[in-house]
């Protein structure tokens, strides 16, 4: 007899008790954040997609070593790149060297798995990640990034 | 006589619209409380503090295609929405607002308002039935049995709270408890030392009658999905969720009527509807407030509650009152 | 509470649970024969969700898998890649620099932590208490706040490499960290006093869901759910990994049985494992975080080769067959849950739908995992 009034006793505290707690809750600020209409600054190390990197000049610092494309696990980079002549003074002489150009640089985001092997891998410092997290679309062609067409964008 | 006819038929249009406008705005309330209780805003993008949420909802509700699924009971399908609207509905014609505002005002208010309580049971039943899916009839028997078992602790309550105000009429119910804070009959008094513990049975039985958390077996959105209404949509849904808030204010008002005063100020001044509009939404929020903190019970825990300790409580309640009325 | 089966001819029917069902978690599918409410028989069925990722480690140079692995399991994918980075390692006889060591511990406990907050959270609102999980939210974020600001990512963390790690932490995650520590030990002591104090919660899981140790060991259950068995079995102490040994912490073991006891011991693993976080922070050595000399291409020699870590979920294991080319000749992974939920189907029997469930969630099932 004793345990089942003890047993209604404690159940019921051990309720007033959870009560008590939600009740200071209650008046505890909101943590949220609206998200459309108020947004999180993204970290400094934030992985979003790949976006190339200029020189000083507005051109991609791509040498087209092919390094992302190759560690690319997701296989969803593709590179291209034509070779271009130019003229170099070396001890006083003039030379024509030629050196690879990027024409393409391909992202197709769908597949990509933000691994970030791809900017690890790149010696030359020419990929960096993006902090743009807004991508939503009900398209999938959307999601097929062309690099390239992206920094002339931004530099225009 | 006829102006008492229009006073009547006013007087219940009135009643249907306070019993609407509750539904509707007792959901805004529900999610803004969750809200807060959970530290998030709740809903807030439409209108001022989200006010013009309900009846966005309304019109998105009422424009969907209502679907009745393959083999479906047609007629119960249909039915059973409006079976647990309408009992809702009807009982608020008998609850008294304050001494003035009531729209009929019956002798057996008491009695009317629990037969048509137990029609909402009904509603459930052939709810689950009718839409012919195997979480629906589990549901629809959980929520029967567990009717069942807390109709009859919570009438245990009633009847020691009419034996001592000796009428089933709500208005009298209230005015037997004027007069201040020590009249009302959640005080124990000489003739009735548990009043607190009846209380308290009442009102766990108020939430299991009405089907909110932590007693709410037939929509157990955890493993029956969503039990009795699962398979509705559109305005079907609706009707239950409306249905389901307005018994929530009748179950309020049984609360503040029976234990609580009625329209009565605490100090014994001003009495007035204020007062009463006051409690129920205190103990609304009460009932949103519990909600929102406990887990959901299990339908055994239920039943075991229910019998062993309610009903026996309840019982001993009842003899001692019937025993210290002969005495004093 | 387990009640009499009382099979009658005719008289059952068979309820679908899942693959859509808000208390699966996931794409699992349970087929129950059902007497009433009571559980005659149940048959998991898997499967919704495989994608081969034992495959995938075979068909591609070891490096390409490393993001594959946090995919496994999305609340604890720190854990999992430890175990691949070790396996790895150890076939190809990679030296890992000590500090690399001492944030990888730190990491997967953090990790452990979340993952352990959101199963709290999830389940408690399979048994219909819906507050829990959003205060259990509101920490998680905060550790993954933290683990963001040094991977860069929230939940597929892909952050280990062999040999070490991509990136050093910073003096913000340590802050992040340390401020981390007092604020999850008051939370725990609140989740006490709102979740495993309430009535309803402890009457919904005391003597419910009952697996024996003997069950545990026949179908290969191991983490909270063995050690809920009172099976003490922590690979952490067993068979040491990594830096372990040098830290100072306790593995929970709880012999009731129940479903209460695998609840506890995730809960008090939570605290354990702040436990190691400080003495990790407190002992963090200075170096480097990638080995000096590391193979270009990783191609371990010819062997077989076996790593078990202990993630949040149980033990992890990874066996590595190589043929010493840049492939690994076989993949296979051992994922903790698929053991434990393959004594689903035993232990529910005769036991009612909402008791099932509950024993379901205390499971700690995560469905990726289960079909990789």
């Amino acid at each position: 007899m004793g345990a089942y009034f003890s047993d209604i006793f404690f159940g019921l505290k051990s309720l007033f008790i959870g009560l008590g707690i939600t009740f200071k809750e209650f008046f505890k600020p909101v943590v949220t954040v609206p998200y459309p209409y108020k947004t999180i600054k993204m970290c400094k190390r934030y992985r979003g997609h790949i976006e190339l990197i200029e020189d000083e000049e507005g051109n991609p610092k791509c040498v087209v070593c092919g390094m992302c494309e190759r560690t690319c696990p997701s296989e969803c980079i593709i590179l291209g790149s034509k070779a271009v002549e130019f003229e170099v003074e070396v001890k006083g002489e003039i030379k024509t060297k030629k050196k690879k150009v990027l024409t393409k640089y391909d992202l197709d985001f769908t597949t990509c798995s933000l691994c970030g092997q791809c900017v690890e891998s790149c010696n030359f410092g020419a990929l960096t990640f993006s902090k743009d997290y807004n991508l939503a679309s009900s398209r999938k062609e959307d999601f097929h990034f062309d690099l390239l067409k992206r920094l002339k964008e931004r530099n225009s | 006589m006829s102006l008492t006819i229009f006073n009547t038929v006013m007087a219940v249009v009135i009643a249907i619209a306070f019993a609407a406008a509750n539904a509707a705005y007792l959901v805004w309330a529900e999610r803004r409380g969750a809200g807060r209780i959970q530290r998030r805003p709740g809903p807030n993008v439409n209108g001022p503090f989200g006010l013009l949420q309900p009846p966005a909802d309304g019109i998105k509700l009422m424009t969907k295609q209502l679907m009745i699924p393959a083999g479906a009971d047609k007629a119960l399908f249909m039915v059973a929405p409006v079976l647990a609207m309408a009992p809702a509905i009807v009982s608020f014609v008998t609850i008294p607002f304050s001494d003035t505002i009531v729209a009929h005002s019956m002798n057996i208010g008491v009695l009317m308002i629990f037969a048509f309580a137990s029609l909402g049971t009904m509603a459930i039943l052939l709810a689950g039935w009718g839409s012919r899916n195997k979480y629906g009839v589990m549901a629809s028997v959980r929520a029967v049995s567990q009717n069942i078992s807390y109709e009859i602790p919570m009438l245990i309550t009633v009847i020691t709270i009419v034996m001592m105000t000796g009428t089933m009429d709500l208005k009298e119910i209230v005015t037997a408890q004027s007069g201040g804070l020590l009249n009302w009959n959640i005080v124990p008094s000489l003739s009735s030392p548990l009043m607190p513990v009846a209380f308290l049975i009442f009102f766990i039985c108020s939430l299991a009658e009405t089907n909110r958390a932590p007693f709410d077996l037939g929509e157990a959105e955890a493993e029956l999905v969503a039990g009795f209404h699962m398979e509705y949509g559109s305005m079907g849904f609706g009707l239950f969720f409306m249905g389901e808030y307005a018994n929530i204010v009748i179950g309020a008002s049984l609360i503040t009527i029976l234990f609580l005063g009625g329209w009565g100020c605490p100090l014994g001044l001003y009495p007035g509807v204020w007062w009463f509009l006051l409690k129920i939404y205190l103990v609304i929020f009460t009932f949103i407030w519990i909600r929102w903190t406990f887990p959901r019970t299990t339908i055994y825990g239920l039943l075991n509650l229910s019998w062993k300790i309610l009903i026996p409580i309840s019982l001993f309640n009842l003899l001692l009152t019937a025993g210290l009325l002969k005495v004093f | 509470m387990s009640g009499p089966i009382r099979i009658q001819p005719g008289e059952t029917f068979t309820l679908n649970v899942g693959p859509q069902h808000p208390a699966t978690h996931g794409v699992l599918r349970v087929k129950m024969e059902m007497d009433g409410e009571y559980i005659v028989k149940a048959e998991t069925v898997l499967g919704y969700i495989h994608r081969m990722h034992e495959l995938m480690g075979e068909n591609r140079p070891y490096p390409k898998v490393l993001p594959n692995l946090s995919r496994l399991d999305y609340l604890g994918a720190m854990g999992y890649t430890h175990g691949h980075v070790l396996a790895v390692e150890r076939a190809a006889g990679i030296e890992v620099p000590e500090r690399a060591e001492y944030i990888r511990v730190i990491t997967v406990e953090l990790n452990r932590v979340a993952s352990h907050l959101f199963w709290f959270g999830a389940f408690v609102m399979d048994l219909g208490g819906f507050t829990p999980l959003m205060y259990a939210l509101q920490d998680r974020e905060h550790i993954l706040d933290a683990l963001e600001g040094i991977t860069g990512s929230r939940l597929t963390y892909c952050y280990f490499r062999f040999g070490g790690l991509c990136n050093d932490i910073d003096d913000e995650f340590i802050a992040r960290t340390r401020a981390l520590i007092p604020r999850m030990r008051k939370s725990l002591k609140k989740y006490e006093a709102l979740v495993t104090g309430n009535i309803i919660f402890r009457k919904r899981l005391e003597e419910i869901g009952p697996i024996s140790p003997e069950m545990c060991r026949k179908y290969g259950a191991t983490g909270p759910v063995a050690r809920g068995s009172g099976i003490d079995f922590d690979i952490r102490k067993n068979e040491p990994y990594s830096v372990y040994p040098e830290f100072d912490f306790d593995v929970p073991v709880y012999h009731e049985c129940d479903s209460m006891a695998r609840y506890k011991v995730r809960m008090d693993e939570m605290e354990q494992s702040l436990r190691i976080i400080e003495q990790g922070l407190d002992k963090l050595p200075d170096g480097p975080i990638m080995p000096k000399r590391k193979p270009k291409l990783i191609k371990p020699p010819k062997g077989d080769y076996y790593q078990a870590v202990e993630t949040a979920r149980g033990s992890f294991g990874i066996r590595l067959v190589s043929d010493g080319t840049k492939n690994a000749y076989r993949f296979k992974l051992r994922s903790p849950t698929y053991s434990n939920m393959s004594l689903f189907d035993e232990a529910c029997e005769g036991m009612m739908i909402m008791d099932a469930l509950a024993l379901m969630g205390s499971l700690d099932l995560v469905i990726p995992e289960i079909d990789r």
